[in-house]
């Protein structure tokens, strides 16, 4: 990036605004772009096929049809800072209500993946790189290299038709038994919380029967890269200097590995886990489709499939901004947190 | 550690065994050779490479062969045999239409091969191009394209493929185009910051002042360096090209029927798959084993390329 | 501490006998250590030699810090009465710190870089003491002043990359100290520090390991150094001891190799046109290998 170099902090944050609002901005022109080469006339889709002339093209002046391309665009940036994401013709209700009633699902489901995926991958990753070309290593690398080479529907699918069909250890699909549906109030919309905090241990149990096989083969997808992260990292610290005085201290193999190479990649593994966490909305767009789990990405798909373009495009922006949110956010996680990059 | 020497002794105990691999190059040629001997050396001592490699030969040669080796038509329907369980006449059962599966998977990597070769031979070199006079020339060019690439980067690829595919429509040509267009983008960022770091080097130095070009120094000092990590790069993005389009095909945004895509094989036999197990079993089992002889063979090669990995 | 006997003043504090070390790699094997034998009281001993002659990997042996793949023998290797050969890794851990210690080369590297200074020192001494966190900062902060470092409450919090190479070699002295090892491995200790410091530096390590009575391994490539420094000197060879001489009778050496190196140092009072190119002769292998 060659903005015009600013001494010292001033100059990185300003940097670091600027660089964030152009990709903003791009966001915004590619999803705008897309919109625009979209086989769909948008207006037909607004006012139903059996609308009259006038109708038609009132609404077409309303939504500033008629006016030249940047103009246009200025009116979507509007949109897209008021929130006016248009109606979304599968609900009929406004999309940011939608958005706003899948998401807890998804979320729900791709934090209990995380903290599996993070779980058990980030601890797998520190033994691999420990027991470097050792039979656990071997292990441990088929075991992820399988997590990256599976396709996770097909994933979800054999395990429905394990452990639900054959075995019945799990519920199927949603998010809870159908005689349970609506039993709690909504109030975080996270089901978990929601039946906790209503003491319903009934609706609990049958919502954890539900989200416990899609978040394991989501978390099985995460657990494979973070493992792989998690061991490339520490190879690189456990070949330090240090390593060896820590060692020549005295120290146990455990303070070794613990305390001085893994206190050095927490960071960085933090911004990984949380990148993690926006890309499981790509495995969630299957898994949500596989276990009819009512949340954004079986949203996202439906739009597509069912031609709510409109509706679909708001989807993507959301994912875009979700993304480069965190990616901001873990940014400043360096900053903060890095005794080297800090004060 | 600074002591691992070789001495006289040792060197004689290994010249014995490679005389010709460890004596110095007597010209450009005999290097190159060397090199490849050597990597190919480390290449097949690792046996999970070898096996990945040994399965995309053998996905090559099933679908230059496919005609011979399916049994069956893989369109012929016959109700009369829907959904029959894997017997001797059909290895992997058939399908709602009777279909022989064991022959649509066979056919089925031609789709798959097509599709990786061709969104291989686009991404690559695009992906390289843009990154290397990017990196190499810088300013307001190099911004553009950085942000780009950003923004890019920051969709999981499925999504942002989808939005394309909502665009183009659904079907193969239009799956690949749109998997191409969100794949130059990794290739083009490695290539950048490769071709940054040469810029800088001596030898780009010595080259310009001597007088060369800058698209001689890009097309014969840079692109050849940068050569070794795009070809990992690319060769890892195989295995996640085959998962994308088999997503792609699973929605119904791919390959369109009666094609055997793997994919959307595993999305038809869904309904069926509680009763007939191996309707969805096998196309998602091929998936899985193409995708990860994808995966052992990038890692290999990157043992072999880019030695930083050790 | 019943695991290692107590060592007396007058038998050495480290025997080695007949030391090889081999590094085995996927088609050959390397010998990076061939046949090394000596001893260390309480002394100033040197181990001098080029980069790869085998003289950092004695001293890492001794620790057993070296990598998986080396392969470490000998006849006799021995602290005090304790064989460091059959030692069990949980063993060691009593040994490193405690009783033999090592200063590495570079600070820079061998400073944890997000721990703060006062915590890794304080670390080397909770370790082997049963000592609280309070009095291991009390202790931590004595250590630091007998490093000669101003202001060490200060310092104390500071990280690694907020010093200079010169005190982060005084932290790692005090680290490695702190919990008052009989022995003390000093790898290169002062090659990757400003010529300025340098000196400095050995005069802290010179009084502490005087005043404490320490045995010194000095592992230099520096003639020079080692003749004002240390008591006495082993010159290394391609994994195998040339020459070991008193630093006093260092221009009397006997070996070719040795005098080559001694030749082809500049020297202020023999000014000469040309320095000599050290000379290898393969042949000295060779005569050592019948020897062993």
């Amino acid at each position: 990036m060659k903005i015009p170099s600013m001494p010292g902090r001033v100059g990185g944050v300003i940097r670091f605004v600027v660089t964030t609002i152009i990709t903003l901005l791009l966001l915004a022109t590619l999803t705008f772009f897309l919109g625009q080469v979209m086989p769909v006339d948008p207006v037909a889709h607004l006012v139903g096929p059996d609308a009259d002339y006038e109708t038609y093209h009132a609404t077409y002046l309303r939504l500033g049809l008629d006016q030249p391309i940047w103009v246009q665009f200025k009116l979507y940036l509007g949109r897209i800072l008021t929130g006016d994401f248009g109606t979304a013709f599968l609900t009929g209700n406004s999309v940011r209500a939608d958005v706003i009633r899948v998401f807890p699902a998804t979320i729900e489901l791709g934090t209990l993946a995380v903290i599996i995926g993070a779980g058990l991958g980030i601890p797998l990753g520190v033994l691999a790189a420990v027991r470097r070309n050792r039979l656990s290593d071997h292990i441990i690398r088929v075991l992820t290299l399988l997590g990256h080479s599976v396709p996770i529907f097909w994933l979800g699918m054999m395990s429905l038709l394990l452990f639900y069909s054959h075995l019945h250890w799990v519920g199927g699909s949603g998010r809870v038994d159908i005689f349970y549906e609506g039993m709690v109030p909504t109030r975080t919309g996270l089901l978990l919380i929601d039946s906790v905090m209503e003491g319903d241990w009934e609706v609990f149990e049958s919502a954890v029967r539900h989200i416990i096989l899609p978040a394991a083969v989501l978390g099985y997808a995460s657990m494979a890269s973070l493992c792989r992260m998690t061991r490339s990292f520490m190879l690189e610290q456990l070949g330090q200097e240090y390593i060896i005085a820590a060692r020549v201290k005295g120290l146990s193999n455990w303070r070794v590995i613990w305390g001085h190479a893994f206190r050095n990649i927490r960071v960085q593994l933090l911004t990984i886990v949380a990148l993690t966490y926006a890309a499981m909305l790509e495995g969630a767009l299957l898994i949500e489709t596989i276990f009819s789990w009512p949340g954004f990405g079986q949203y996202l798909t439906h739009n597509l499939l069912m031609g709510d373009l409109n509706a679909m495009m708001v989807c993507v922006l959301l994912v875009g901004l979700i993304f480069i949110t965190l990616n901001i956010i873990t940014d400043l996680f360096y900053k903060v947190f890095d005794p080297r990059t800090a004060r | 550690m600074t002591s691992q020497i070789t001495t006289a002794e040792d060197l004689q105990e290994q010249k014995k065994k490679k005389s010709f691999l460890l004596r110095t190059a007597r010209s450009p040629r005999e290097a190159l050779l060397q090199r490849v001997a050597l990597g190919f050396l480390e290449f097949t001592s690792n046996k999970l490479a070898l096996i990945g490699a040994l399965i995309v030969i053998g996905l090559i040669i099933v679908a230059i062969f496919a005609p011979t080796i399916a049994p069956f038509d893989p369109n012929e329907q016959n109700l009369s045999i829907a959904l029959q369980a894997p017997s001797s006449a059909h290895w992997f059962g058939t399908d709602e239409y009777g279909r022989d599966i064991f022959s649509r998977i066979v056919f089925g990597s031609r789709i798959t091969l097509y599709i990786v070769t061709l969104v291989t031979v686009t991404v690559g070199p695009i992906g390289l191009a843009i990154g290397a006079f990017s990196g190499y020339y810088g300013g307001i060019v190099d911004v553009i394209v950085m942000r780009i690439t950003d923004l890019f980067l920051s969709f999981p690829s499925l999504i942002l493929t989808l939005a394309f595919v909502a665009v183009l429509g659904p079907g193969l040509e239009q799956a690949v185009l749109a998997i191409a267009l969100t794949g130059w983008p990794q290739i083009a960022r490695l290539a950048r910051v490769e071709a940054l770091t040469i810029r800088k080097t001596d030898y780009v130095a010595a080259s310009q002042l001597q007088g060369a070009s800058d698209s001689r120094i890009i097309f014969r000092d840079i692109i050849p360096m940068c050569l070794p990590s795009v070809v990992i790069r690319v060769t890892l993005n195989m295995a996640s090209i085959i998962l994308t389009a088999a997503g792609l095909g699973f929605l119904g945004l791919g390959a369109q029927p009666p094609a055997p895509e793997w994919g959307a094989m595993t999305s038809t036999g869904r309904q069926y798959m509680l009763d007939s197990w191996w309707v969805v079993t096998y196309p998602g089992l091929a998936i899985m084993v193409v995708s990860l002889a994808f995966n052992l063979f990038g890692d290999g090669l990157r043992d072999v390329l880019d030695p930083r990995s050790n | 501490m019943s695991l290692i006997p107590e060592v007396t003043d007058h038998s050495p504090l480290i025997e080695v006998e007949n030391l090889w070390v081999r590094y085995k790699m996927r088609h050959l094997t390397m010998n990076a250590v061939r046949g090394v034998s000596f001893h260390l009281g309480r002394e100033k001993l040197a181990i001098v030699g080029e980069s790869g002659s085998g003289k950092s990997t004695v001293g890492r042996a001794l620790l057993q810090l070296l990598s998986d793949n080396a392969d470490v023998t000998a006849d006799v290797m021995r602290f005090g009465d304790f064989d460091l050969r059959t030692a069990s890794e949980k063993q060691m851990q009593k040994i490193r710190g405690a009783h033999i210690s090592m200063i590495l080369q570079d600070p820079k590297y061998s400073l944890n870089p997000v721990i703060t200074v006062g915590e890794q020192i304080a670390e080397a001494y909770r370790v082997h003491t049963r000592a609280s966190r309070k009095e291991a900062k009390a202790r931590t902060i004595e250590m630091i002043k007998a490093v000669q470092i101003r202001n060490p409450e200060r310092v104390y919090d500071l990280y690694p990359h907020q010093v200079s190479g010169g005190m982060g070699q005084r932290i790692m002295i005090a680290m490695m100290l702190i919990a008052e090892p009989d022995i003390i491995i000093a790898d290169e200790p002062t090659s990757a520090l400003d010529v300025t410091v340098r000196l400095q530096i050995l005069a802290i390590l010179d009084d502490l390991v005087q005043d404490r009575g320490i045995g010194l391994m000095f592992i230099s490539h520096d003639l020079n150094l080692v003749r004002s420094f240390c008591d006495r000197v082993i010159i290394m060879y391609g994994g195998q001891i040339v020459e070991t001489i008193a630093a006093k009778d260092l221009d009397k050496v006997q070996h070719p190799y040795s005098q080559g190196l001694l030749n082809s140092l500049p020297s202020l009072e023999h000014q000469r046109e040309f320095l000599p190119v050290l000379d290898r002769d393969p042949a000295w292998m060779q005569q050592m290998e019948v020897r062993k």
